[in-house]
């Protein structure tokens, strides 16, 4: 198989229409913008294939809905003030139980914040983000070749288990070039068939869909239900890399493209012959809880790396229940510090808890 | 002997949840029968609203996929642009399409999208107990207009159905009511144009509907009829305020 050189966003693109997406809602913002301009010139090339721009993010993510409850794949991307907008249509699409996926190129914020890579938006995407009780599956990839992977696999997972995935990148990632081999092209006939879509009452009863259940005894139920399929996906899939984790005395926990400039830190640690090995979840929900855990048996010192000021670090938390030391360390509001600037950091720490 | 009246086939057998003298019954019902009429049961598929007529589904014997408060144009595109062959219509009330949804149906008539809307216009926000609505008229008297709506405290009442008409990519606009039997007859045949017009193509269709809401108006069912032709077609006048399938199909 050969490899192309491609850029992360466009490798969203050609990723999902292999995946068999045929549909694209969006609105312009920086930087993700590569992702509609792709999908417009891929999508008007193939039979069958609707690329609209909409009026907002709010329409598009709507227009999501729309193409989903008619059975398509689809997909919508956006980064940081998009996303906010995108969230009263992810809850609907939680509730409605609705295939989705959802990209974004996250930006440094609050607010308009800066078109920067920043990993400002964890905590928004893995609680769900938008109101009510639900949660969305998110990935978090760390290189042009997982993005490829990652937004394949996105389709799949969101058509199995009827729910909207969100697949967590920065701009950092949207951005830059590497080689990667693409996924095979799925053939549109053998996707998954659906026996809950709305396409008009055709030698069938009358189907309907719809969020709202007035009555809190069956509302109740409606949320178990979704309960039961967290549950499910919590236990089967979970994702994660370690790397040099083996014999390490601390261990790195980031994400995403901070994993990636951990990888480089680390490396040069260990040249010092200092002991850190890296712990990176791609599930960000479901966050890998017991994995991580059970490296408490013999590592007592964790290293949290984040380009935010903190959010994965309290799942960190969660998952360790106590038992070991946690440090962190974060750039947030676009700062991509460089691998260099994380080793020293780290070593210092290794060095303060006299673990060399 | 012979059966001349009937419920539509394509209405459920469920008793309505609306208000006495509300005109969603009506409506649906007009909509059951332009539906059964034009032998539609079997590729449509519609689009309730947040509003009072959230329970649509409940009452139809048609595919129907809920939308939230004034996303039903939206989500009625990525559908129709999903199953062009299908005939796809929203239900929406005026606080719902006029105030919450402005901009996505403003964007779909000028996308030409071709579906249908159907929009009912009672002046008040009717399911969270008659608050003032985009299309209040002056003077009118809600829970968040006390003493009448003035303009310049509540502004002015919004005529959306004007502006879908002057936006190029609408194919057919009409305002009609439902407040007389000569007047539920011309709201079930622009309904019926309406869902015609999107079947040949010619892209986006609207039918306003004047409509009774005797609870919140507090007024009786009767006194409501006669305050839409009275009142209400002053601020908004019945008739076609578009047609374009004079016209070529790519006027516009």
């Amino acid at each position: 198989m050969t490899k192309v050189l491609m850029r992360g966003n466009h490798i969203v693109g050609e990723s999902a229409i292999r995946a068999g997406c045929r549909y694209y809602f969006g609105y312009p913002i920086t930087p993700q913008n590569e992702i509609p301009e792709y999908m417009c010139q891929r999508l008007s090339k193939l039979d069958g294939g609707t690329f609209l721009q909409a009026e907002s993010e709010i329409a598009s993510i709507h227009m999501v809905i729309g193409a989903s409850m008619a059975g398509g794949r689809v997909l919508t991307s956006s980064s940081g003030p998009g996303m906010s907008l995108k969230q009263e249509g992810i809850s609907f699409l939680s509730a409605l139980e609705l295939p989705a996926v959802i990209v974004n190129m996250s930006r440094g914020g609050p607010g308009l914040g800066n078109i920067a890579p920043a990993q400002s938006d964890y905590l928004q995407a893995t609680r769900g983000g938008g109101h009510g009780d639900y949660r969305n599956i998110v990935l978090g990839p760390s290189s042009c070749q997982e993005l490829a992977d990652l937004t394949f696999e996105a389709f799949n997972l969101a058509d199995k288990y009827r729910i909207p995935v969100v697949i967590l990148g920065d701009g950092m990632l949207g951005q830059m070039m590497e080689p990667v081999e693409l996924p095979l092209e799925l053939k549109i006939k053998k996707l998954p068939h659906k026996d809950w879509i709305l396409t008009g009452a055709k030698g069938r009863p009358s189907r309907f869909i719809r969020s709202l259940i007035l009555d809190p005894v069956e509302e109740e139920a409606h949320n178990w239900k979704l309960m039961r399929k967290y549950e499910r996906i919590t236990k089967e899939e979970v994702k994660w890399e370690t790397f040099l984790a083996e014999d390490a005395k601390m261990m790195v926990v980031a994400f995403g493209i901070a994993a990636r400039i951990a990888k480089g830190a680390i490396k040069r640690i260990r040249e010092q012959g200092l002991k850190v090995g890296l712990f990176r979840p791609i599930s960000l929900w479901p966050f890998p809880n017991k994995v991580i855990k059970e490296f408490t048996e013999r590592i007592r010192h964790f290293f949290v790396f984040e380009m935010n000021m903190g959010q994965m670090v309290e799942d960190v938390k969660l998952a360790l229940g106590g038992s070991s030391e946690i440090h962190f360390y974060g750039r947030p509001g676009g700062i991509v510090p460089t691998p260099l600037e994380i080793s020293r950091v780290i070593t210092s720490k290794y060095h303060q808890k006299r673990l060399g | 002997m012979e059966k001349v009246f009937s419920r539509p086939r394509s209405l459920k057998k469920t008793p309505f949840h609306y208000c006495p003298g509300c005109g969603h019954s009506l409506l649906h019902r007009i909509v059951g029968e332009v539906i059964d009429e034009m032998n539609l049961q079997e590729k449509i598929i519609g689009i309730p609203p947040a509003g009072c007529a959230v329970l649509a589904y409940n009452y139809f014997y048609i595919d129907m996929g809920e939308a939230s408060h004034g996303r039903a144009a939206a989500l009625a595109t990525g559908l129709k642009r999903a199953l062009p062959d299908r005939v796809v219509f929203t239900y929406q009330g005026d606080g719902d399409i006029a105030a919450i949804g402005t901009a996505e149906t403003l964007h779909a008539a000028a996308r030409g999208e071709n579906f249908t809307t159907i929009f009912v216009n009672n002046g008040v926000y009717g399911m969270t107990g008659g608050q003032m609505a985009p299309t209040t008229v002056l003077g009118q008297n809600t829970t968040t207009s006390p003493g009448g709506r003035k303009e310049k405290r509540d502004g002015f009442p919004v005529d959306l159905s004007k502006m879908l008409a002057v936006t190029k990519g609408s194919a057919y606009i009409e305002r009609t009511a439902v407040n007389s039997p000569a007047n539920i007859l011309k709201t079930k045949k622009a309904i019926a144009k309406a869902f015609q017009i999107q079947l040949e193509g010619y892209g986006f269709s609207l039918v306003e509907i004047l409509s009774p809401c005797p609870t919140n108006w507090k007024m009786d069912p009767v006194e409501a009829c006669r305050w839409i032709g009275e009142v209400m077609t002053i601020s908004f006048p019945l008739g076609i305020l578009k047609d374009v399938t004079g016209e070529k199909k790519d006027a516009y």
